[in-house]
């Protein structure tokens, strides 16, 4: 019974959260072209629904009912594969953020956490890992594409997700330093009490912040680091060759996976579902719900400056691409490490 | 608290996650599925050729690539197991005091050394 209870609860939590991914991924693709337009003073969609808000239903019905071609040169299993392998990691590392307070709620004699899905102990090591993983999907379509500009732009885009992984790998350090905790619960808690108590202002975490948004923003790989998909040179990279569902799940990961680092980003730095005032203003239950919307609007923040990037910078050359990651971004955050870690330990 | 039961409680924190798997993995696989149904299918030889800007395909694509790629694999494996000595260190800190803290810092003096060594054999130049 107990354990019925639990699986029921945590059944419940993940259609809700996987729910909530998918509807914010198809808000995304409409608020893209939307933030872009204006920022371009265009109007952007407007022939589907008021304001073309319905742009994104219309768009998911095309791809739904659209031929799947799969090119005669092409390996039929890693072709269809790849998808897959690329949209999995993105959605499963939604599993350990915690979306708000981490309060305990007793329910038929079992305790459930209603904010937080799971909380194990290795929370962000289990990001990377698998957001590691999402970057063979890239490699094994472009490789099974049979296509000269897949094949390039697989290897592009894993040459600078392994790159940029790197450099996140490190900007974390500092916060992991500060909580002494891989779990994200943990970082999150420590950070209680206004925004002087964040990661990034009360940890001093400005470098790492920094780095790690920037190597995000590569690893995603969003403007200005889309090498691998250079719609000028490669015309779609490693998605050259493909249609229909399976390109839909390629660009679905992509958003999802900007919708994972912004969360992670907001757990990190800007102190997760907290306010940036001490305790809450509202009271009682209404108070929980004041942290999830203080985490959503970080989220969105994160979501906004994606595409504030996007509209002002012009797309850098491959050379530069590694160039910046490897000389600039790798010797900064090793910096950040020594400094926090001398800082630390002289101030306790 | 005797062992058993704790080592299942600590596994029951994994138990949402393997269910999130399921849940993701069943979501791909059951889109791919009805949507292989609703679409037409209508092959044809010039539809299913490679794309290359309209002109026939000249060649097989899985030609071979700089070995530039090679080696940014190679150095990204050094330095991401390198990264991974950093972790428990950081996890630790309070706790390893000014030990800990020297040994960490001739670690990362290490690392660089290893670092510049790379940077000046060339193998971060892209060109």
């Amino acid at each position: 019974m107990d354990m019925l209870v639990f699986a029921g609860a945590s059944v419940a939590k993940i259609a809700v959260v996987m729910v909530t991914v998918l509807i914010t991924v198809a808000i995304l693709t409409l608020a893209e072209r939307k933030v872009l337009s204006w920022m371009q003073d265009r109007m952007g969609p407007m022939e589907v629904g008021p304001y073309g808000i319905l742009q994104p239903i219309a768009d998911g019905i095309k791809l739904f009912f659209k031929e799947d071609i799969i090119p005669a040169g092409a390996n039929w299993v890693l072709f269809s594969l790849a998808p897959i392998i690329s949209l999995i990691p993105a959605f499963i590392g939604f599993a350990v953020v915690p979306y708000g307070p981490n309060i305990e709620y007793e329910l038929y004699g079992v305790t459930i956490k209603p904010f937080i899905i799971s909380d194990i102990n290795i929370g962000i090591l289990y990001v990377l890992a698998f957001a590691s993983i999402g970057a063979y999907g890239v490699i094994l379509g472009g490789w099974a594409s049979n296509n000269k500009y897949s094949l390039l732009g697989g290897l592009r885009a894993a040459a600078q997700v392994i790159s940029y992984e790197l450099n996140v790998g490190l900007a974390i350090i500092g916060v992991l330093i500060l909580a002494g905790s891989l779990s994200l619960v943990t970082i999150a808690e420590k950070q209680a009490g206004g925004f002087w108590h964040w990661n990034l202002i009360g940890g001093l975490q400005i470098i790492g912040f920094v780095v790690y948004v920037i190597s995000s923003v590569a690893e995603t790989n969003r403007l200005p680091f889309d090498l691998p998909e250079a719609d000028s040179e490669l015309v779609a990279g490693w998605m050259t060759e493909y249609s229909g569902m399976r390109f839909a799940f390629f660009f679905m990961a992509e958003y999802a996976n900007m919708i994972l680092v912004s969360c992670i980003a907001s757990v990190l730095f800007l102190g997760g579902y907290h306010a940036p005032y001490p305790g809450t203003l509202l009271p009682g239950i209404l108070g929980y719900f004041e942290g999830v919307a203080w985490f959503t609007v970080k989220v969105y923040f994160f979501l906004f400056l994606f595409f504030w990037i996007r509209a002002t910078l012009p797309r850098l050359r491959y050379d530069q691409l590694m160039r910046f990651g490897w000389k600039v971004m790798l010797p900064l955050a090793l910096a950040n490490i020594v400094i926090t870690a001398i800082v630390v330990y002289v101030l306790r | 608290m005797n062992g058993a039961s704790h080592l299942l409680s600590y596994l029951a924190n994994y138990f949402p996650v393997l269910v999130f798997i399921g849940v993701a993995f069943a979501f791909g696989a059951g889109t791919l599925v009805i949507s292989h149904f609703l679409q037409p299918k209508l092959p044809d030889p010039e539809k299913l050729s490679a794309y290359e800007c309209g002109s026939e395909p000249f060649s097989d694509a899985r030609m071979p690539f700089p070995v530039r790629y090679y080696i940014i694999a190679m150095l990204f494996v050094i330095f991401d197991i390198e990264i991974l000595f950093l972790y428990p260190w950081a996890i630790a800190f309070d706790k390893i005091g000014v030990i800990g803290m020297v040994e960490m810092l001739i670690f990362i003096a290490l690392f660089v050394v290893g670092y510049v060594y790379a940077w000046k054999k060339g193998a971060l130049e892209w060109d």
